[in-house]
């Protein structure tokens, strides 16, 4: 077994970014650790921008950006605690199932006995066991995400970046997908950020969700309530009418 | 604030191949300027009535080639283009492929054992014009060489972009009547138009530096050009301010034309691909379609008959006796092992170049690329400006006093080979690569893939097919190749283009098409395996 792990918080402490010629952006946010939440806001309102900033594929011009009591804004992503799935390109399509989840463990693919054994592990959970050695273009979309799942099972980093992961599957296996990470959730109690677009998404796995709107975050409170229309005007006007009736 | 993090590594190598390629042209204007200046005199004096003869005579076959070459080519381009189906469409268009990949020497051979003086069409000339016939040489020779080069290379050219013409476009000029002049006006002159001039300007950049065709078939003063001149200057009269006054007209030259083709947006490694046939509405009335083919007979006739005619000379020669010589037997050695290494040396310098240039482009964002990214980029196709006669001629001066000047052949050879091969093989990887790394790069970010691991695990998996398509495409450039060989070949070093050439100037003709015939197969084989390897993709299905 896997032990259970814990999550770390996330902080970002006057972040200030912005993409040559682009917007000003501005983060301030603190995500207590083990928690889940939703990241909602229009396109290129900066949703991907703020998880990048976290995993460290962007850095700040000025700003701090703290996992659990550490200052990392300065390293480089495969040294913070985090790991990260998009929504396309999770997976090499040269090496198989195996392989993919492997590198998780080792970005060289020299795997020690623990480590293959935690890899089949993680294959057997998310569902995938006898496809190990499948090629990612022999699997479906839900398919390869699961992989992606997998080798964050083995990374067992405390913190978990979902960047709109499940925006290309359909509607039933968007919900075993996200049932899939909440089972993650529960087995490693690592902090969850997932951007998306689904509100339905949203109030599956998170409570709490944060709205992003034209480069910072624009109001921040407990996911039932925004989808019950108790948010932000602006929020609503972005739901539309597809606020959930519950 | 972006930042390299693992960057680095890539951008070292692209600047050590940069380096590398300094070091290789820089050499030679070193070697050509410590001689301008210890004998300027001369070099001054060399400015004379014949180095004037000699460039008029370099522009005016590179631009009759050129005319020659690009009209015809329009009359087959847009035959091709209105008959998208009929049986031998494929073979016409795989045919004139073929000649890119023939070696300079093979075809010169191919033209001779077809219209020389004693070739095959000899008698036929004879009774037409009531003389014996002389053979062609001199500018005439020269002339069919460059077309027979240049028509399919500028018809392919033109066709893909009479390719890119909207299928509604051809359906609106067949419903609306039109014919074929008004389609001509209408339809296709305004693409040509636009690709014309960089087509123009790039066969005529082929001509002016053609070196191979001009050393075979020119004769004498009356039909040298730079390129030759440069070369007899040094290997026969040993004349190095000549040679330098010479190759300063040269690159002067070179660098005005790449100039004008850079501002016309022209590609300097033209376009080996196929152009696919489309399903077009395209109905042409008959009178049209009896002209458009008469013109792909002629077109056929004219690039099949030096081929066709280097294969039945070549089968003529006691190939046998040849197979078992030990000369053709070292000179073949010779031949692979130096362009095998120029063609890996060449693979080597691509992918530096190529991951730099993208690491490079990563790391900069949004903002305009710095002069070294472009030079990784652009950078690596100017070393055409510089051709190779004029950079063998520089390290030849400069090498003398070293020593024996032909015991640095190979490595010559393989450095010069591998430089000129270098634009064709960024072509083929960068593609593959920049794709990968679209895809990879933030997962092997995120997953702290680098260095070494990077490059077995995620890099070279998206490579290897089209490195192997750039090495088989760079050795049969370089295993053809007359140029800096015949500058530094000698006894002890001979390939065999070299080995080809002595036994052409030692009228032993026999041997000379036996020679051609296989290393035509050699090139061509080669060839066919590089676009084979090139059109079969790899298992990249978006994950």
């Amino acid at each position: 077994m896997v032990p259970p792990h814990k999550g770390a918080s996330v902080k970002l402490d006057e972040v200030r970014f912005a993409y040559p010629g682009g917007q000003a952006m501005r983060f301030d946010l603190l995500v207590p650790a083990s928690e889940i939440v939703a990241l909602m806001g229009p396109s290129g309102s900066g949703k991907s921008t703020l998880l990048n900033l976290i995993a460290g594929f962007e850095r700040p011009g000025s700003g701090e950006v703290l996992i659990g009591k550490a200052d990392v804004t300065r390293l480089p992503p495969f040294q913070r605690p985090v790991s990260m799935v998009f929504q396309e390109n999770n997976l090499f399509s040269h090496l198989t199932v195996e392989q993919n989840v492997g590198l998780g463990r080792s970005p060289s693919l020299r795997l020690s006995q623990a480590d293959r054994a935690a890899v089949n592990e993680a294959i057997v959970k998310t569902g995938l066991a006898g496809k190990e050695k499948r090629l990612p273009q022999a699997l479906s979309g839900g398919e390869r995400q699961r992989v992606a799942l997998a080798r964050v099972l083995v990374r067992q980093r405390p913190v978990l970046l979902l960047d709109e992961p499940f925006a290309s599957l359909g509607p039933a296996l968007r919900d075993e997908m996200l049932d899939l990470v909440a089972e993650l959730h529960r087995e490693q109690a690592m902090t969850i950020l997932m951007a998306t677009h689904d509100p339905h998404d949203a109030e599956r796995l998170s409570n709490r969700l944060v709205f992003v709107e034209n480069g910072t975050i624009a109001a921040s409170g407990a996911t039932s309530e925004f989808l019950a229309g108790k948010g932000p005007a602006a929020f609503a006007r972005y739901l539309g009418e597809r606020r959930l009736s519950r | 604030m972006r930042e390299v993090y693992s960057r680095r590594g890539r951008i070292y190598a692209g600047m050590l191949a940069l380096l590398a390629l300094g070091v290789l042209v820089l050499g030679a204007f070193v070697g050509l300027g410590q001689e301008a200046l210890q004998s300027w005199h001369g070099a001054v004096s060399a400015f004379d009535g014949y180095l004037l003869r000699v460039a008029r005579f370099t522009l005016l076959q590179a631009g009759l080639s050129t005319l020659l070459s690009v009209l015809p080519a329009i009359l087959v381009a847009r035959a091709l283009a209105r008959h998208p189906r009929f049986f031998g469409r494929g073979f016409i268009l795989q045919l004139f492929a073929v000649p890119l990949a023939l070696p300079g020497i093979v075809a010169a051979l191919g033209i001779l054992a077809l219209y020389g003086r004693a070739g095959f069409l000899a008698p036929f000339l004879s009774s037409l014009s009531g003389e014996r016939w002389q053979g062609i040489y001199g500018l005439s020779g020269i002339l069919v060489a460059h077309v027979f080069f240049n028509l399919p290379l500028a018809a392919r050219l033109l066709l893909a972009a009479l390719e890119t013409v909207p299928a509604d476009q051809w359906k609106l000029s067949a419903q609306l009547g039109m014919g074929a002049g008004a389609t001509f006006r209408l339809v296709e002159w305004p693409v040509l138009r636009a690709a014309l001039p960089g087509v123009a300007t790039l066969v005529f950049m082929v001509c002016a530096v053609s070196f191979t065709v001009v050393l075979t078939l020119g004769g004498g003063p009356r039909a040298t050009t730079l390129e030759v001149a440069i070369y007899q200057a040094l290997r026969f009269d040993f004349d190095p301010a000549r040679a330098i006054a010479l190759t300063l007209v040269q690159v002067a030259l070179t660098a005005l034309i790449v100039f004008v083709l850079f501002q016309l947006g022209a590609t300097m490694t033209a376009d080996a691909s196929l152009p696919a046939a489309p399903r077009r509405s395209v109905f042409p009335r008959p009178a049209e379609t009896s002209f458009n083919f008469g013109v792909l007979l002629l077109a056929l006739v004219f690039v099949a008959g030096p081929m066709a005619a280097t294969v039945i000379a070549g089968l003529g020669a006691d190939l046998p006796r040849l197979a078992g010589e030990r000369a053709v037997l070292d000179a073949t050695a010779t031949s692979l092992i130096l362009a095998g290494l120029a063609a890996f040396l060449c693979l080597l310098l691509s992918i530096a170049l190529v991951m730099a240039r993208r690491s490079l482009e990563m790391s900069r964002g949004g903002r305009r690329a710095r002069l070294l990214e472009r030079l990784t980029d652009t950078g690596a196709s100017m070393v055409l400006i510089v051709p190779p006669i004029v950079i063998g001629a520089g390290w030849f001066i400069l090498l003398r006093h070293f020593g024996d000047v032909f015991a640095f052949a190979p490595l010559m050879v393989v450095a010069v080979n591998a430089a000129m091969a270098l634009p064709f093989t960024m072509r083929a990887i960068r593609p593959a690569y920049d794709a990968a790394s679209a895809r990879h790069e933030k997962l092997c970010l995120a997953l702290g893939i680098r260095g070494w691991s990077r490059f077995r695990l995620v890099d070279w998996p998206a490579l290897r097919r089209p490195a192997a398509t750039g090495l088989a495409f760079a050795m049969a450039l370089s295993l053809g190749d007359l140029g800096v060989i015949a500058l530094f070949g000698s006894d002890r070093v001979k390939t065999l283009p070299y080995l080809l050439f002595e036994r052409m100037g030692s009228y032993r003709t026999a041997d000379a098409a036996g020679l051609a015939l296989f290393l035509g197969i050699l090139c061509l084989g080669l060839m066919f395996i590089a676009t084979y390897w090139g059109k079969r993709t790899p298992d990249g299905s978006a994950t």
